[in-house]
């Protein structure tokens, strides 16, 4: 028989016990849908985690530093520097070198410095960080109040919370919109020393400086920005006005005891690059320039392996379910059998081979597969929205910042609606070849 | 007993030392015993006996619904017996049609779709279909009742819808069990002057099984006698 008889006359027979069909297709659909959600469950922990991670710059960052001779944690001694010389300088120029380097999108030194505020005549202590451009994409500042920098170059300001109640303890979101002062130590090189034949540098000079910024806005939490980059700051300005306001930071003293003071030379560098996979490329060729590095590449790989256990596991519980609704189909295909004992007999009679009569059953078992499938999908996706609702509202409740938990990606309803029909042709299998089997004398006998 | 008679010399269906024996039980049946048997092309032969006596039994194995224990079975020449299940499935879809006395009319179809699963089975075009469903229901004077369901058509016209579906893939033999059994007089002459008029205007093939002699000798050309898996008697109808 052609495809399309062997589809007409399935669909015909499916519809002819549409109750029974139906509630055999709804319990596939629910089968279906209670895999659909714990892999949607799953795969979109997963790519919370892998999200948040990844924002965090803790997994696509390199930690680049001057090599040392002190073990460092994390650093395995093989990479520890012979001391055969001074280590060499992180200086602007390797910054600008690093910068070329394929697949990186970002370099910043981590800029951090005690600070003094002066607000509606009173001053504040506290430490100012500047926020690479990547921190408004990266998620540090999520669930923030006002907004992001506007440039890369604005005068402009984000408390921390904490501080801001310092500046404001009635309304401290208040503050936004309004103008602070920075007073901080400019370190200034001086000239060279006529005398002093043997120096090309005098040094530099510390001198106080101000910097009126205006408060952009108020962040609750305690932004990290991942390895080596803005955390523990309480007042943050972008990364450029921070490198242009030149504050004398701890490391310089080391700055003046070298050769060539006047050079300013980074105590650590954070390199980004444009994916974890892009990391490990970006860290060799960092070594080879010589300089000591660090990032969190292997712990991305162990997080694969744990989540795709965790799948693995919610899949074999979803699939459960679906096992289940394939005893609904046997039984069901079984049931039509003995039903349709006789008509089975009348189509051996006129013509149908017994591979006609399997296929008429397979693909009514098919179509059953097909339509749970789809319907499972959908109630899946129904259910994953409600799981994301329902968490939301949880962590609108505690002001917490909205995420999906759920996700579920094109493989994953191609890939259900396959396992659907498979696991029903499965099903299928033996009504489908006991109808074959059937004796048409006996059959035609049956009333 | 061997027997032959055919009406143009060549023997549409053929069957040599045909037994079929059945287990039940303790018993060994013996529905069809060391039958030998030709039936020409163009014949319309009546195989007649009481219940049991083997006549369907041997329809059957003509039909290659069954097969026999031993013996060969000749449908124009091709042995049935060593045919395998998907040669016999051919066999049925384009050599033999096969009328019942229940009539065994899927009741969910409509008439014409009924009289169309033969040819959706023997894979003919979509296109030829409807004129071949046309054409045999018409034959069978049922061209109004094409969307009609077996449930809304009377016994008679039941009947001639199972001899239009076994018709319309152009069989050489027809087969037909107790045609006229579920049937009332009327209708039952009716059924049989149907397949008169088939078995001269097409040249078929027609084997009858029935126990009603006297319409037997009224229409078939043949009489065969059987009981107790055996053939009685063989002669022309008088």
């Amino acid at each position: 028989m052609k495809r399309r008889d062997l589809g007409e006359l399935a669909f015909r027979n499916l519809r002819e016990a549409v109750l029974r069909n139906s509630l055999t297709t709804l319990g596939i659909a629910v089968g279906v849908a209670s895999l659909v959600a714990m892999l949607s469950l799953g795969v979109g922990l997963q790519n919370l985690a892998n999200d948040r991670l990844s924002r965090s710059g803790l997994f696509d960052a390199i930690f680049v530093t001057p090599k040392s001779n002190n073990p460092t944690f994390g650093r395995p001694r093989n990479e520890i520097a012979e001391p055969t010389g001074p280590p060499k300088p992180l200086s602007l120029a390797a910054r600008k070198e690093i910068e070329n380097i394929p697949n990186v999108t970002e370099v910043y030194p981590e800029i951090r410095f005690p600070t003094e505020i002066h607000y509606d005549g009173n001053p504040f202590t506290t430490v100012v960080a500047g926020v690479s451009p990547s921190g408004k994409t990266d998620g540090s500042f999520d669930g923030m109040t006002g907004s992001f920098f506007s440039s890369p170059a604005a005068n402009e300001a984000i408390l921390q919370i904490d501080f801001a109640r310092q500046l404001a303890p009635q309304q401290p979101y208040s503050l936004i919109g309004k103008n602070i002062v920075l007073r901080y130590a400019e370190r200034e090189a001086l000239p060279p020393d006529p005398g002093d034949r043997d120096s090309g540098s005098a040094g530099f000079s510390i001198v106080p400086k101000e910097q009126s910024l205006r408060i952009v806005g108020v962040i609750e939490t305690d932004p990290a920005g991942g390895l080596g980059a803005f955390g523990r700051g309480r007042l943050f300005i972008p990364l450029q006005v921070a490198e242009t306001l030149r504050a004398a930071q701890t490391n310089d003293l080391r700055d003046l005891l070298r050769d060539s003071p006047n050079q300013k030379n980074y105590e650590s560098l954070t390199v980004r690059v444009s994916g974890a996979s892009k990391v490990k490329d970006a860290e060799d060729t960092i070594k080879k320039m010589g300089f000591a590095t660090y990032s969190l590449l292997d712990a991305t790989n162990g997080l694969r392996l744990v989540f795709a256990v965790f799948d693995l596991f919610l899949g074999i519980f979803g699939s459960l379910a679906l096992v289940v609704a394939s005893l609904g189909i046997v039984n069901t295909l079984v049931m039509a059998i003995l039903e349709r004992r006789r008509e089975i007999g009348i189509l051996k009679a006129l013509g149908a081979a017994d591979r006609d009569v399997r296929r008429l059953f397979f693909v009514e078992a098919g179509a059953m597969g097909l339509l749970g499938g789809i319907c499972g999908v959908a109630i899946g996706w129904l259910i994953g929205h409600a799981i994301n609702f329902g968490t939301n509202v949880y962590l609108a409740r505690r002001d917490l910042p909205a995420i999906s938990v759920t996700a579920v990606p094109w493989w994953m309803v191609a890939a259900a609606i396959a396992f659907s029909i498979l696991v029903s042709l499965a099903a299928g299998m033996y009504p489908a070849s006991r109808a074959a089997r059937l004796d048409p004398v006996q059959a035609l006998r049956y009333e | 007993m061997t027997t032959s008679a055919s009406s143009n010399g060549r023997a549409a269906i053929r069957l040599e030392q045909v037994t079929r024996h059945y287990q039940m039980g303790a018993t060994l049946v013996r529905a069809a015993d060391n039958i030998t048997l030709d039936i020409g092309a163009g014949e319309f032969v009546a195989l007649l006996g009481s219940s049991g006596s083997g006549k369907s039994t041997l329809m059957n194995l003509m039909a290659g619904l069954d097969r026999p224990t031993s013996g060969a079975i000749f449908a124009h020449d091709r042995n049935l017996a060593e045919m395998s299940s998907e040669e016999l499935a051919q066999h049925r879809t384009h050599t033999i049609g096969i009328v019942f006395q229940a009539f065994n009319l899927l009741p969910r179809m409509t008439l014409e779709e009924n009289v169309e699963l033969p040819l959706r089975l023997a894979e003919v075009d979509r296109g030829e279909r409807t004129s071949r469903v046309r054409e045999v229901v018409e034959r069978v004077r049922l061209g109004a009742r094409l969307t009609h369901r077996p449930t809304e058509m009377s016994g008679g016209e039941q009947q001639r819808a199972a001899l239009a579906r076994a018709l319309v893939n152009r069989p050489t033999i027809l087969l037909a069990d107790e045609p006229t059994g579920n049937l009332d007089s009327a209708t039952g002459d009716e059924i049989m002057n149907l397949l008169r008029e088939i078995n001269e205007s097409l040249g078929m093939t027609i084997v009858m099984v029935t126990h009603e002699q006297p319409r037997a000798e009224r229409y078939a050309h043949r009489l065969i006698h059987m009981g107790d898996g055996k053939v009685l008697s063989d002669g022309r109808s008088s």
